[in-house]
């Protein structure tokens, strides 16, 4: 009995000395996937670089149903993981109610507000981003009509495309923004056939230039642009290089930086309410050498100046999620 | 709404309504000859992503099909092994092929081209490119005739026009041959199909195989036709709403093509209007995406007209001992 004793105490007494030691950080994956060219490839991206520069490991699960949440939530957490990450407004009512019970673990979430204070929520100006794109569509244009393709239909991508609207009407008061979602399931972060689709619907109503904000379904949406001899506009990473000389630019979401963020600071991270906005270069546009012949220096100018503005607080781009309404489009 | 709108619709509604075709008729052989099959959604995601694949890595199209064909027969295989030769339950054969090609296709797609679970962008001779049918150019400026030539009938890939000739030979094949009469027959009464001695093992195996074949084409349609290669879960759905077309149709092959065209044209509508505005209330986009499923349901529970499955549906045929 003793001797089981001993032994039982010398294991546990490991394994603590083995959790505090680690505390490695964890990363979650929303349902979109890993790597979805978009959002959550992005998260990744800044996961990898933070374990190439330090030379440390990170834990990480895509989830593959809603149910998993919590599961995987309290799973990293009791392993001793610190800090954990997760990306996606949808974490949001899970965390709130498993952060209470971690209080040594700190949790970075990425695009949602949740109020505890072991947790660091970092949410994105995606409309000012989204008005700078929106105003590079409408000088691109020559049909004055541009698309709007979101993904799942929820206030987060609304706010893209109300962004957007508003920096298409700034560039041009007679343009027409067309919007559409791909629908209201997580299925819509996923459906590139729809986004097709949709993005002939919006060519046959005139569109010349469509900015999808749709994570998977987008790839369908650049693809069929680039087809039928229209620009497109990517979301959250770069996607200029999908199809070069097709995709106007891309609305960056530095989700990366955040990311790295996170994990550099590791378990002392400072928690709290975080806003990654065009000032501090959480937002922007992409350039480089693939849409780099197709953006002219007028067109440059114009944005740069935009965002001049827009850090400095001499432009505000109204967000749909304020009062869930949009001046400049009705969906 | 005008002219020119109603046939880019109806264009849309050809192009939505085509993997459906394909995934009913493929459901019909099957039910027809009694084996249930739900798992017409991993058939068709499973020969999406071998398409996908064998095209991206040969640069030929009908490599690709070849292959998606071959992936979707070999799931036909184990579900008719599973519910044919084993007599195991056709619902969970059926369900365990849909999970097995979710998971495989990403994780083999994964270990072959590393960019998580999808395929790389095909190029122009990896994919099926709109053909053009004769006239088309030079009668597109006749009115009203020459619109719905040019821009509804033709310039779409070869599989749309392989989906519509499959329903007339679909029907030719179920009621005017004799391996049809015979694969009804197993489907409403094996016994007697037995007692004349026709094998209904070998029928069943039949019509899974070609229930296999079709959905290959369904798939490769989707990954190859409409997209520029695979993405995860990409069919989203569309096995099962060929199944409620397959129902709705009440297992007949005209009435399958009328059922995919109605739903392929509600997601049509559905895509070109948000919401539709009919004056005194908006109808919401998601009725339209449903719709589908509730006049499946409505013609389940017998309000119009009365949707009778084949009688030996689901029950493995066993001889007397």
């Amino acid at each position: 009995m003793s001797v089981m004793h001993k032994i039982l105490g010398g294991a546990a007494a490991l394994a603590l000395s083995a959790g505090t030691l680690v505390a490695e950080p964890a990363m979650i994956f929303d349902l979109g996937g890993k790597f979805d060219k978009s959002f959550n490839e992005s998260a990744f991206a800044g996961a990898q670089r933070w374990a190439e520069e330090t030379g440390g490991t990170f834990r990480e699960i895509e989830l593959q149903s809603e149910a998993q949440r919590e599961q995987a939530l309290r799973r990293f957490a009791e392993a001793g993981s610190n800090p954990i990450v997760m990306t996606g407004f949808a974490f949001g009512n899970v965390l709130a109610e498993v952060a209470p019970d971690y209080p040594d673990t700190k949790f970075a979430i990425i695009d949602m507000v949740v109020d505890q204070p072991n947790v660091r929520s970092v949410v994105f100006n995606e409309h000012e981003g989204s008005y700078l794109v929106g105003m590079m569509a409408a000088m691109a244009s020559k049909s004055n009509t541009v698309g709007f393709i979101g993904g799942m239909d929820i206030p987060l991508i609304r706010k893209f495309a109300c962004g957007y609207a508003q920096g298409v009407m700034a560039a041009n008061a007679d343009a027409t923004v067309v919007a559409n979602m791909t629908g209201t399931t997580p299925a819509a972060w996923n459906d590139p056939v729809k986004g097709s689709e949709l993005t002939k619907a919006q060519i046959s109503q005139g569109a010349d230039v469509v900015y999808a904000a749709a994570g998977g379904t987008g790839v369908g949406v650049l693809q069929t642009a680039a087809d039928e001899g229209i620009l497109s506009i990517g979301v959250d990473s770069n996607q200029n290089y999908l199809h070069p000389g097709k995709v106007l630019t891309s609305m960056m979401k530095r989700v990366d930086n955040a990311v790295y963020q996170a994990m550099t600071d590791g378990p002392d991270m400072e928690t709290g309410f975080n806003v990654m906005g065009i000032a501090n270069g959480g937002i922007g546009y992409a350039m480089d050498e693939n849409n780099a012949s197709l953006v002219s220096a007028d067109m440059q100018k114009m944005v740069d100046d935009a965002a001049a503005k827009i850090s400095s607080g001499e432009l505000m781009v109204h967000d749909y999620m304020s009062d869930d309404s949009c001046p400049a489009l009705s969906f | 709404m005008d002219f020119l709108t109603i046939i880019q619709v109806l264009d849309s509604t050809v192009r939505l309504a085509t993997p459906l075709l394909l995934a009913c008729l493929a459901g019909l052989f099957s039910e027809r000859a009694g084996i249930f099959d739900i798992g017409l959604e991993g058939k068709m995601l499973a020969a999406a992503f071998f398409s996908a694949a064998i095209a991206a890595m040969t640069g030929s199209v009908w490599l690709g099909l070849l292959a998606g064909i071959a992936a979707s027969l070999f799931l036909s295989g184990i579900h008719g092994l599973a519910s044919i030769t084993f007599r195991g339950n056709q619902l969970i054969s059926g369900v365990a092929i849909n999970f097995l090609a979710a998971g495989m296709t990403v994780l083999i797609a994964q270990s072959w081209f590393k960019q998580g679970g999808r395929t790389p962008s095909l190029m122009s001779e990896g994919r099926f490119n709109p053909i053009e049918l004769p006239f088309a150019e030079a009668l597109s400026d006749v009115p009203f005739l020459g619109p719905i030539y040019s821009e509804l009938i033709s310039g779409h890939s070869i599989l749309v026009y392989v989906a519509l000739a499959a329903v007339p030979a679909t029907w030719w094949i179920l009621f005017r041959t004799r391996f049809g009469l015979r694969l009804r027959a197993v489907g409403e009464n094996p016994a007697a199909v037995d007692t004349a001695g026709v094998s209904v093992v070998g029928l069943r195996f039949a019509a899974v195989a070609i229930c296999g074949v079709l959905c290959g084409i369904a798939g490769a349609y989707l990954a190859t036709g409409l997209q520029a290669g695979f993405v995860k879960d990409m069919t989203a759905g569309r096995g099962f709403i060929a199944l409620a077309a397959l129902i709705f149709a009440k297992w007949r092959p005209w009435y399958a093509l009328s059922a995919c065209l109605l739903f392929g044209f509600l997601q049509a509508i559905a895509l070109r209007y948000q919401n539709i505005d009919l004056g005194a209330f908006t109808v919401p986009v998601q009725v339209m995406d449903a719709l589908p499923y509730i006049l499946t349901v409505v013609i389940l529970a017998g309000f119009v007209g009365k949707a009778v499955p084949p009688r030996a549906g689901g029950e493995p045929y066993v001889k007397e001992r």
